[in-house]
């Protein structure tokens, strides 16, 4: 999988800490992500998600509280996540005010993560709109062509 | 849960010269590899890589017509691409959502908690 992106954002009325405790804290992760986390939010740390019956190893990347957490995984192949196998997520948390909270996540492959910095700046600038609108916007102007 | 991605697909999207192909294909319907050559920034033979791995990932198409080689777009792959693509992005919609909600819950309960009987 490679230089997929997803990118997501959402506006939280509470503070900061609390929603670092929430994407970080294994009994939280559990509601929001997988069925069952087994993990430690340390960098370099490795922990299994489980997803119904399937599952897979996951190891955390960044992590600098209350601002940045991410992790990579590879669910659903199980082998262990390294960059050129797996899916990146990140997390950033920017606090606007003292009881709201920026949250944005983007998931990412590693075609992006191997290419220079301003580079993947311009690529992620190009397809702010994200690769859903992308795919979307080139299907229907191939309805349009098509004929009937 | 994820569903399988189809590596393929991605990494043929995830390239922005094919991206450029591909709008092209879908712009232009039923092209000739030199036609695209004459309408990218890139080499003949750059056209010719992209347009395979873009119709290993079944999203092109090719036909042979006289001595000429004509490409264009499977509508139907594309269809099936934007909607897993979709559903990706609106699975993390709902992964948001979920933060959002126990994010709120917890910091009401510890507000609550704080100020007993306001």
């Amino acid at each position: 999988m490679s230089g997929l992106v997803i990118e997501g954002e959402v506006l939280i009325e509470a503070p900061v800490d609390v929603v670092w405790r929430t994407i970080t804290e294994p009994d939280q992760m559990s509601q929001w992500f997988a069925d069952r986390v087994d993990l430690v939010a340390e960098p370099g740390a490795h922990g299994y998600m489980q997803f119904g019956d399937q599952g897979g190893p996951v190891v955390v990347e960044t992590v600098d509280p209350p601002a940045r957490f991410s992790f990579r995984w590879n669910h659903p192949r199980g082998e262990e996540p390294v960059t050129g196998n797996s899916m990146l997520v990140e997390f950033t948390l920017t606090p606007e005010g003292d009881e709201r909270t920026r949250l944005r996540v983007s998931e990412s492959g590693h075609e992006l993560l191997a290419r220079p910095g301003a580079e993947k700046q311009r690529y992620a600038d190009e397809h702010r709109g994200g690769w859903a609108e992308y795919l979307d916007r080139l299907a229907s102007v191939l309805a349009k062509r098509r004929p009937g | 849960m994820t569903a399988p991605a189809d590596d393929k697909l991605w990494s043929a999207i995830g390239d922005p010269s094919r991206r450029r192909v591909l709008d092209l294909l879908v712009s232009h319907g039923e092209v000739s590899a030199s036609w695209l050559a004459g309408h990218v920034p890139f080499s003949r033979q750059a056209v010719s890589k992209h347009l395979a791995v873009l119709g290993q990932a079944g999203l092109v198409s090719r036909r042979k017509h006289g001595r000429e080689v004509l490409y264009q777009v499977e509508a139907g792959r594309l269809d099936q691409a934007a909607r897993a693509m979709g559903d990706l992005a609106a699975q993390w919609d709902r992964r948001l959502a979920t933060i959002k909600r126990l994010a709120e819950a917890a910091h009401a309960e510890a507000k609550k908690s704080e100020s007993p009987g306001t």
